[in-house]
């Protein structure tokens, strides 16, 4: 099964729409409620970066056999030091983003914390594609 | 702690949600950063905070937390209330601050995530 999402660039009412939609169908799999909310977290963990940061991307998640494989795709601007955007209190968020409640620099942490495998690729200039894995 | 309670020691009012008289709550945490409330480990508590937007709305439905108590008058918008009658999410709202809601609830009992 495959579910695709567009995330607009700074459209913070839309930022949960990907976890939401994501959360009812594994629901109906019957997953384990534990699971569901490690998946649903790093979901909207992700999808709030891709709102907060990017011009803006695509999130699918796969979902077949024993496994749920996401990935988000985004259009820039890319982010030039990886190992340093994955450390807890690192953020480049703008003011109106830690007013929401976010930009705390534990997204990227929370989300490599609740998935069994985690990748992230990024070009400056170009994107980030960040693809995470959880057993089901 | 019946929730009932909970609205009782709080003085809140109820802005939206159902089945009031059945819920009971064992622990509450208190914070405006979602980003923190996102990597608790602990599922259906209390959380109260003085952070009244969509994405508490948001929140709450992925950390499986299904009461959310606004401090100091902070009111649900619209927009809160649509969301949360989707995610089935109770919210309420106190006159008290964060501060004293928290002290109150953990006198009578509500037990702390950490």
């Amino acid at each position: 099964m495959k579910l695709v999402f567009e995330i607009a660039r700074g459209d913070f009412t839309a930022a949960g729409k990907a976890s939401s939609g994501i959360k009812k169908v594994l629901k109906q799999l019957l997953v384990d409620p534990k699971t569901i909310k490690r998946i649903v977290v790093a979901v909207y963990e992700a999808e709030v970066n891709v709102v907060a940061h990017s011009v803006g991307g695509t999130l699918t998640a796969n979902i077949s056999g024993n496994e749920i494989t996401v990935v988000v795709q985004d259009y820039g601007p890319g982010i030039s030091d990886i190992e340093q955007a994955m450390k807890v209190g690192f953020s480049t968020a703008s003011r109106k983003v830690r007013e929401m409640g976010f930009g705390a620099g534990m997204g990227l942490p929370n989300i490599k914390k609740n998935t069994d495998e985690l990748t992230i690729q990024s070009q400056p200039g170009k994107g980030t594609m960040l693809v995470f894995s959880i057993s089901i | 702690m019946r929730l009932t309670e909970i609205i009782r020691l709080t003085r809140a009012h109820l802005a939206i949600g159902s089945e009031i008289e059945v819920r009971d709550i064992q622990k509450a945490f208190s914070s405006d950063l979602m980003s923190d409330v996102l990597t608790l480990d602990t599922e259906h508590i209390l959380l109260i905070t003085g952070l009244a937007n969509v994405q508490l709305v948001r929140t709450a439905e992925m950390a499986d937390i299904e009461v959310v108590l606004l401090a100091r008058n902070k009111k649900a918008s619209p927009e809160m209330i649509e969301l949360a009658k989707e995610t089935g999410l109770v919210i309420l709202e106190t006159p008290y601050s964060i501060f004293r809601a928290s002290g109150i609830l953990y006198e009578n009992g509500l037990n702390p995530v950490y």
